[in-house]
């Protein structure tokens, strides 16, 4: 088909078949708060390395449910994990513990 | 000649023990590193061996610290540590008075009564024989009480007692049934040769009244000597491996060696030191709140010393320092916690190229508020302004962009991360030419003098404060309110500051007392070392804390750290407001 220019945005469809949430269900595990997570971004806006570069912890949780493996890891290696995040969350979830975790996950030998 | 085949099992088991303690020790000693080795050993064989010798007798047989938290508790190892060494020593000194020869076998102090069956003659030996029933009499009195603290641990003053192990409970059964079988054993001996003294001959009499003591005897000493070889060999795989290994400790810890950031072999002296006894159970607030208990210290580095699984206990803990205030022994569990993080955390991870090296301002003092005040922007706020009013040159590091100090990331295990962003503020430090480092975060401070190694003065902003109050920059008028201050774990506990924020704070208000003070402050739960911890059970915890804080109904809690001013709001009991803001207004 040729291209017409009309599609602005990358598409965005997600497949649920070739995504891989095996981290989402370990995560839900060991860092059970995550589930209350309402995605209002309060954590992003206190974020320091937010002011600094593009991270935002708010879309990090919506790739780990969605099982975008590509795409959260690297994002979570810029966190300082100063846990400014914890403190303003209004659901109580452990942010900090979720990039802690997922660090472990995916660079310790000892899980 | 004394001998006997029952002393045999008594025999082996010594030798066997002595044998193992030695290997034992030779192989941590060289774990150590080479320059601690040596001056390990400058430190033990120097004139400082005296001060050693009296620091093992008033730690290991005396247990001085132990008595100091709760009497009862003190008397209970005390009785048995104490006085199962003067049973050897007094044991010692009768058989070579009584029975004079230049090759005394070991079995003699312990089997003496059964090889000498004459009834004392003389006065020396009437008192030795008298000496040596209270001794036995003081320790059994210790094992009385060691009873009833398994049953009910109350009596002692403890409100939890340690959950042993099968190998500990096994051994803690051999060890309760040596002195009664000695006991049993004397007396049978006693009551069949009169030999016994003031304790022995009438317990020996009442059973021989009903029990064919005379056939009983032989038996009974060989039951007394196979126990000794039992708690013997059990002591290398039970908790009581803590006996001589303290002692060790002592003196390596008196030449001046600590653990630091590598497991070494004095670090395993520290671990194998650990006696389980349980004081540090009921200081720990996780404990008490959660009922969590792989992170208490007692189970921790068991689990450490046997090779188990700790993450847990490693990543569970707040590192408030609570429970090594409170251990007997002396053992620095949060720098083990810290060197066990490190290893399970792994390498690796934090990718920082966005962070942008910004040229340090040139100013007399800087300023570094950290991450966790920039929540609590109001303590900021009152800094500068009373640095305005001081008339200070400062330069506020991280008012934008806010660079975390690293510390975070260390406590997390992740130690090359860390030192990335150390790195990056220590260049912006050292460009600014300041003399003065001034944080408003003890956190932040306690990593500054750690790992920054920086050549300026690093102070909180109390201690800063204090300084200019005292030399007359600022001055303070009275409020007339009553406060509580709270001392942060990191300022505290962590840089054994406890009286600048005092007296400065007493210049503004009516100070009243906590019901846990100083090195024994709560920790308000907010600790950044604590990750696994929900933030539900972290409310918890400040909750309790504040109310341990307000015994004597304060208007307010002052706090000298912004994390924990913000717990504490979470938990919402009480009003708190940080010690800057305090200050700044009742400046005149």
């Amino acid at each position: 088909m040729p291209d017409f220019g009309y599609k602005i945005q990358k598409d965005r469809q997600i497949d649920y078949d070739n995504n891989d949430r095996t981290f989402f269900y370990y995560l839900k595990r060991v860092e059970p708060t995550i589930s209350l997570c309402i995605g209002c971004g309060t954590c992003t806006a206190t974020c320091s390395a937010n002011r600094l570069t593009d991270f935002n912890f708010r879309k990090v949780m919506q790739f780990i449910r969605r099982g975008e493996k590509g795409e959260f890891i690297k994002e979570i290696d810029k966190c300082m994990l100063c846990g400014k995040c914890i403190l303003v969350c209004p659901k109580n979830i452990n942010t900090r513990n979720v990039i802690h975790v997922a660090r472990q996950y995916f660079y310790s030998p000892l899980k | 000649m004394n001998y006997d085949p029952f002393v045999l099992p008594f025999s082996f088991g010594l030798v066997a023990v002595l044998t193992y303690l030695m290997a034992k020790y030779v192989w941590w000693f060289f774990k150590i590193e080479r320059a601690d080795r040596r001056k390990g050993l400058r430190g033990i064989f120097s004139r400082r061996f005296l001060g050693v010798l009296g620091e093992i007798f008033m730690e290991v047989l005396l247990h001085r610290k132990v008595f100091r938290k709760n009497f009862v508790l003190g008397y209970m190892h005390m009785s048995i540590a104490l006085g199962w060494f003067l049973l050897i020593v007094v044991g010692t000194v009768e058989s070579k008075l009584i029975n004079p020869s230049a090759f005394n076998k070991i079995w003699d102090p312990i089997f003496f009564r059964f090889f000498h069956h004459e009834p004392q003659g003389s006065l020396k030996a009437d008192l030795l024989a008298a000496i040596m029933d209270g001794i036995l009499l003081f320790i059994l009195s210790g094992i009385l009480l060691a009873w009833g603290k398994r049953v009910y641990s109350k009596l002692l003053g403890m409100k939890r007692t340690t959950k042993h192990v099968l190998a500990d409970r096994l051994t803690l059964t051999i060890l309760w049934f040596i002195f009664p079988l000695r006991l049993l054993a004397e007396s049978f001996t006693a009551a069949t040769y009169q030999n016994g003294s003031f304790f022995t001959q009438p317990a020996g009499d009442f059973l021989a009244s009903f029990l064919p003591v005379s056939s009983l005897e032989y038996p009974v000493w060989w039951a007394y000597s196979i126990s000794l070889f039992l708690f013997f060999v059990a002591l290398p795989f039970s908790r009581y491996l803590h006996i001589p290994t303290e002692a060790v400790l002592i003196a390596f810890r008196r030449a001046g060696l600590t653990t630091q950031k590598r497991h070494t072999g004095f670090t395993e002296m520290e671990v194998h030191s650990c006696s389980r006894c349980g004081i540090c159970i009921d200081v720990c607030q996780i404990n008490v709140t959660t009922g969590r208990t792989s992170m208490v210290p007692a189970y921790y580095l068991q689990n450490i010393r046997h090779l188990r699984n700790d993450k847990q206990g490693a990543f569970d803990c707040l590192m408030c320092g609570r429970c090594q205030e409170a251990c007997p022994v002396g053992i620095s569990v949060t720098a083990i916690r810290q060197i066990r993080r490190t290893k399970l955390a792994g390498l690796g991870g934090a990718d920082f190229k966005y962070l942008k090296q910004e040229a340090g301002r040139k100013a007399e003092v800087i300023y570094f508020a950290g991450c966790m005040t920039h929540l609590t922007p109001s303590i900021h706020r009152a800094i500068t302004s009373m640095f305005n009013r001081a008339g200070i040159k400062y330069w506020f590091m991280d008012n934008d962009g806010t660079v975390c100090c690293g510390r975070p990331l260390q406590l997390a295990g992740k130690v090359t991360d860390a030192w990335m962003l150390r790195e990056h503020n220590k260049k912006a430090i050292s460009e600014s030419g300041a003399r003065i480092l001034v944080t408003s975060c003890p956190i932040c401070l306690k990593y500054f003098r750690a790992e920054y190694h920086l050549n300026i003065e690093t102070l909180h902003h109390t201690e800063y404060i204090e300084r200019l109050a005292a030399n007359g920059t600022l001055k303070f008028g009275n409020s007339n309110t009553k406060a509580v201050y709270h001392d942060p774990c990191e300022l505290g506990r962590g840089l054994g500051e406890y009286e600048k924020a005092r007296s400065l704070a007493s210049r503004a208000v009516h100070l009243v007392e906590a019901s846990e003070e100083k090195s024994k402050a709560v920790c308000c739960g907010g600790s950044i070392a604590g990750l696994p911890l929900s933030p539900a059970d972290k409310i918890q915890i400040a909750k309790a804390a504040v109310s341990s804080l307000t015994v004597q109904k304060p208007d307010y809690i002052i706090t000298s750290c912004p994390l924990c001013k913000k717990t504490f709001q979470h938990a919402g009991d009480a009003e708190v407001k940080d010690i800057a803001e305090v200050m700044e207004k009742q400046m005149i």
